[in-house]
């Protein structure tokens, strides 16, 4: 596991290299290193590393991220490992990271297990989409009820009434359904399966949420790119992937009907104006699906950074306080070029209060 | 008169060197000996690894864990059976369809092939073992699976053909046991291939002539001569085979679709032991999850000892009946 954390560094400068050498090599070559990066300047002597693990859904986002800032704080190098929620999760817990970062906020049973009040901070939102392969250019409007118990199997012929009904004018090919989710553990299943279990009674009681569920029908498929490729082979399928993956593939995919009754496509602007209409608790652990407002996205998601309050190292806790804050601020506007979705002004400021408070 | 020269030779070299040094082959000795005990404690140690973080589960869900078809994540349900049949189910269909295929090819190669052609199959063999199984798996992802289910399944499925039977029943996505099974038989023909080949080379010529000598043809050669003399090696590289099939991880995730089920359809989804490792432990949060996912990791080593015990007492009753001729 640590080497697995050590292998890989986020693309930085050269002098940051040097340094990183300077680890690595016996002691005795160590003094000339020292005086090939006195060349360089005295910041590369000073430089910080600090390490997280965790989620790889927000990973090109947070690899943006620390790129960027090592141009506004050289002194300073981030290294993150997509290694998934749970591994973020545990990392943080055991504390061979600074920081953990996870798609789903942490379990009361797991965050009593931290061995100091750990924070949730909220980067960015994305939404999940309901993508599906029908003969034509098929517009399909879906609501909650109807999703679920597509994915429940009650549902079963796209012809059925449920579907007809919500798509007048539409007509809908007499053919089977064929359901397709992720086999993989991920936050995207996390955020869909939460949703249906807030539209659906049913799918509450039968199946739940989680990063992987029992699934009642249909085929599992390993990643964004293996569902979205068997929807694609399979003639009536239906299927969901991470909004970014189906906007930079261009797959067709259903308008859903929100809280408030209207019928939103998904994009990032949505995500947004989900976060704006839910309601967020103090601890910043909150789920956003079918949250009101006019043009929130109802299957959307928030992805978390994992901060300890209390920082033991009082240097790198500095440096990771000024880099929150600089990600609620210049980091936000950056959002919305990689497809995620930025926080409301609102909440980022209740969030930057939070980042305030970090003790080091 | 080889080991007389032999003899000789080193009797000559003697002369030239310091006295025998007792230090030197005790050291060589116990060098050896370590390495080969890294090997032994390697497999203790990831034994006790996996047991240890599966304790929680064991101790929770008991023998329960093996006979259980239910997976469910979120009521922390967790058991193992559909897993194990679906190894061992797609293990077996791809030794089905890549024994016949590999030992073939090892013969035509062997015995048969004119000399210009064998060196480019040999080749051509060998390459297809360093395609990365991700690789495999996008290919059977768009190509294999497709492929399948236009000709072969459609085939099957037919009430004329073989849409009676049971095994070839049931809706079709493409992505199924069948496809598991065919993934991993393209990544096991290599090695099977291979390990056939160089065990038919060693069967001696002098087999050969004494079968031509008696009148026999080409195939009765083949047949009498080196397949039953090279029987027990020939059987050892098919459990190679197997051996590499019940780890397969990749490839088969990315083909078999994916869900615990047990049917006896094999145009129907399945799930392997391997698989549902890849697929969640990186997601996996909570405590009983985890250990689970190492139980599961705990039951795959189980079911590949315990094969390769199967396979060794075959093996040890197929020497006693061939007397020793065996050439392994």
């Amino acid at each position: 596991m640590f080497a697995m954390l050590a292998s890989h560094t986020a693309p930085a400068p050269e002098k940051q290299e040097t340094s990183n050498t300077m680890k690595t090599i016996p002691r005795l070559l160590s003094l000339s290193v020292c005086l090939v990066a006195a060349g360089f300047g005295p910041a590369a002597f000073a430089q910080l590393s600090i390490t997280g693990a965790g989620a790889s859904f927000p990973y090109p986002i947070y690899s943006k991220w620390f790129n960027e800032y090592a141009k506004v704080d050289p002194s300073v190098r981030f290294n993150y490992q997509s290694i998934g929620s749970g591994g973020g999760q545990k990392q943080i817990l055991a504390e061979t990271v600074d920081f953990g970062a996870s798609d789903g906020p942490m379990s009361d049973e797991n965050l009593a297990k931290a061995p100091g009040k750990l924070l949730h901070i909220p980067t960015v939102a994305g939404a999940v989409v309901v993508t599906y392969n029908l003969p034509g250019d098929l517009a399909l409007k879906l609501d909650g009820k109807t999703v679920a118990d597509i994915f429940l199997g009650k549902i079963s012929n796209w012809n059925d009434p449920a579907i007809a009904k919500l798509n007048p004018g539409v007509t809908l090919p007499d053919m089977d359904i064929a359901v397709v989710h992720r086999s993989d553990g991920s936050g995207t299943s996390y955020i869909f399966t939460d949703y249906l279990s807030k539209v659906d009674e049913d799918w509450a009681k039968e199946v739940g949420k989680n990063t992987a569920v029992k699934w009642p029908v249909g085929l599992g498929a390993k990643g964004n790119e293996g569902v979205s490729g068997q929807v694609k082979q399979t003639p009536g399928a239906i299927g969901y992937v991470e909004l970014i993956y189906a906007l930079q593939n261009k797959l067709s995919f259903a308008g859903l009907k929100n809280a408030d009754g209207e019928f939103v496509k998904a994009s990032p602007e949505g995500v947004t104006a989900a976060l704006t209409g839910a309601v967020i608790p103090d601890d910043f652990r909150f789920s956003m699906v079918d949250a009101p407002g006019k043009d929130a996205y109802p299957i959307s998601g928030a992805t978390w950074l994992l901060v300890y309050q209390k920082q033991k190292d009082a240097a790198k806790g500095k440096k990771l306080v000024e880099f929150l804050k600089w990600a609620m601020g210049d980091g936000e506007t950056m959002a919305k070029d990689l497809d995620y979705a930025p926080l409301p002004d609102s909440l980022r400021e209740r969030v930057l209060k939070r980042i305030s408070e970090i003790e080091y | 008169m080889e080991e007389a020269l032999v003899a000789g030779t080193s009797k000559r070299v003697a002369d030239y060197m310091a006295k025998p040094s007792k230090f030197a082959d005790k050291a060589f000795e116990w060098v050896t000996f370590v390495m080969a005990m890294t090997v032994v404690v390697l497999i203790i140690l990831v034994g006790w690894q996996l047991s240890s973080g599966a304790s929680g589960s064991v101790r929770k869900f008991g023998f329960g864990f093996l006979t259980s078809t239910e997976w469910d994540p979120v009521n922390e349900q967790y058991g193992a059976l559909p897993f194990i049949f679906g190894t061992l189910v797609s293990s077996f269909l791809a030794l089905f369809i890549a024994v016949p295929l590999s030992i073939a090819t090892a013969i035509y190669l062997t015995e048969l092939a004119p000399g210009w052609i064998r060196q480019p199959i040999i080749s051509l063999v060998e390459m297809l073992a360093a395609i990365p199984s991700v690789i495999l798996g996008l290919w059977g992802i768009f190509v294999m699976v497709p492929w399948l289910l236009k000709y072969p399944f459609a085939w099957l499925k037919n009430p004329h053909h073989l849409g009676w039977c049971p095994l070839f029943r049931g809706p079709t996505y493409g992505v199924s046991m069948f496809a598991g099974g065919a993934i991993i038989a393209v990544m096991i023909l290599p090695i099977i291939t291979s390990v056939s080949r160089e065990i038919l080379i060693s069967v001696p010529n002098l087999q050969r002539e004494a079968a031509y000598a008696l009148g026999a043809t080409r195939w009765e050669v083949t047949r009498i001569a080196v397949l039953s003399y090279a029987r027990r090696g020939l059987f050892g590289a098919v459990i190679l085979g197997l051996g590499r099939a019940l780890g397969e991880t990749m490839a088969v995730t990315m083909v078999i679709g994916n869900r615990p089920v047990i049917s006896a359809s094999l145009l129907s989804p399945g799930y392997t032991l391997a698989s549902v490792i890849a697929n969640e432990f990186a997601e996996a949060t909570t405590d009983t999850y985890l250990q689970a996912l190492f139980e599961i990791g705990l039951v795959l080593f189980a079911v590949t000892i315990v094969v390769n015990l199967i396979a060794r007492l075959l093996l040890m009753r197929f020497s006693g009946e061939s007397l020793g001729r065996s050439v392994q």
